[in-house]
């Protein structure tokens, strides 16, 4: 389905299966079909981030359903919850080593931006520390709000330039900090 | 009066100070210096028989002379009754003897305590912070004069220049 949209048929091959399309497309195609994320459950956003992927909602028909439990092996992290100060080292410490390409959704309205918890020890928004590309509204936000944010990414991921060098201003987030 | 909170009184008269009841829950005021003897009483006495400590607080009352109060509530599990005892503290002499050496539990819910209120407990095993990290420059978040939003901490991220960026 995909391929067929974004290629076009060959004019002269059209009748025989093959379609031309550029590489780069194609590895991003590749990229937002097989999204790899991380359990990151903060708080009870993990509850609606699990119902997510359990079978009802299942959200392995966007190709995003197989979770790990290793930053390693992931290349999307979904954070979920309410980030306090004291968890913000960790969370940092499993963006880094998360392999390239990587990508976080924030989920909820307290990962984004602390929510009512405008207290001591919670980070008022997740992006503070690390660079956020999604972010799903909601307390909490329903599997299908999740939904959405996931295949937003997949549009931007598809919008990604993997084999020429990407714009200055796709992370600003990673330039402010420090 | 409570029969519980007589029995305390009869035995500690110098160190009971008032008995509250209110919808069957006994809370007795002790004062502090007798607090150790009156917990070490209620684990041992067999009409007493608190073995389950069920937690230690701590209430600000910044207006007050005394402005600390530490909560125990303990509870027998063979008599099935439930005892609070209350003891204050002023903030110029912020000290309880622990009960740790009575009800081993009590020793992670002193620690929180202390960690929240700055109160310390003379004699306790392993007095650290528990909730907030060991550095945390702050002071003690759950004092009234504490500003809820913190001083700053929340906003910093130091670690972010350690090690390497991404």
């Amino acid at each position: 389905m995909g391929l067929i949209q974004i290629g076009k048929k060959h004019e002269k091959d059209g009748d025989i299966g093959v379609i031309t399309l550029s590489l780069e497309k194609a590895a991003n195609w590749a990229r937002k079909g097989s999204l790899w994320p991380m359990t990151f459950g903060l708080a009870c956003c993990a509850i609606e981030m699990i119902a997510a992927v359990s079978s009802r909602y299942d959200v392995d028909r966007y190709g995003a359903g197989v979770f790990r439990g290793s930053p390693r092996q992931s290349d999307l992290m979904i954070v979920a919850g309410t980030v306090c100060r004291r968890m913000a080292p960790v969370i940092r410490k499993i963006y880094d080593q998360m392999p390239e390409p990587k990508y976080v959704i924030s989920m909820g309205s307290c990962a984004t931006s602390g929510n009512i918890y405008d207290s001591y020890s919670v980070v008022q928004g997740v992006d503070r520390f690390v660079p956020v590309d999604i972010y799903v509204p909601g307390c909490p936000p329903t599997p299908e709000a999740l939904f959405d944010g996931i295949l937003k990414l997949q549009d931007q991921i598809m919008q990604k330039r993997v084999f020429t060098k990407q714009p200055e201003q796709v992370r600003p987030r990673d330039k402010a900090i420090g | 009066m409570h029969p519980l909170a007589e029995t305390i009184q009869a035995r500690f008269p110098d160190g009971f100070l008032t008995a509250q009841e209110w919808r069957g829950d006994l809370a007795v005021t002790v004062k502090r210096e007798a607090l150790h003897a009156i917990g070490r009483f209620l684990k041992d006495d067999p009409s007493m028989d608190c073995d389950y400590i069920v937690h230690v607080s701590s209430v600000d009352w910044p207006d007050e002379e005394e402005r600390f109060e530490v909560v125990y509530e303990v509870y027998s599990i063979r008599h099935r009754h439930r005892i609070r005892v209350k003891t204050r503290v002023p903030e110029h002499d912020c000290f309880v003897d622990s009960l740790t050496d009575i009800w081993p539990g009590a020793e992670f819910m002193e620690r929180e305590v202390f960690d929240m209120m700055g109160i310390r407990f003379n004699n306790h095993p392993d007095l650290r912070r528990i909730l907030m990290p060991d550095d945390f420059p702050e002071g003690y978040p759950l004092r009234k004069d504490f500003p809820l939003q913190g001083k700053g901490w929340r906003d910093t991220f130091d670690f972010l220049n350690e090690g390497t960026a991404s």
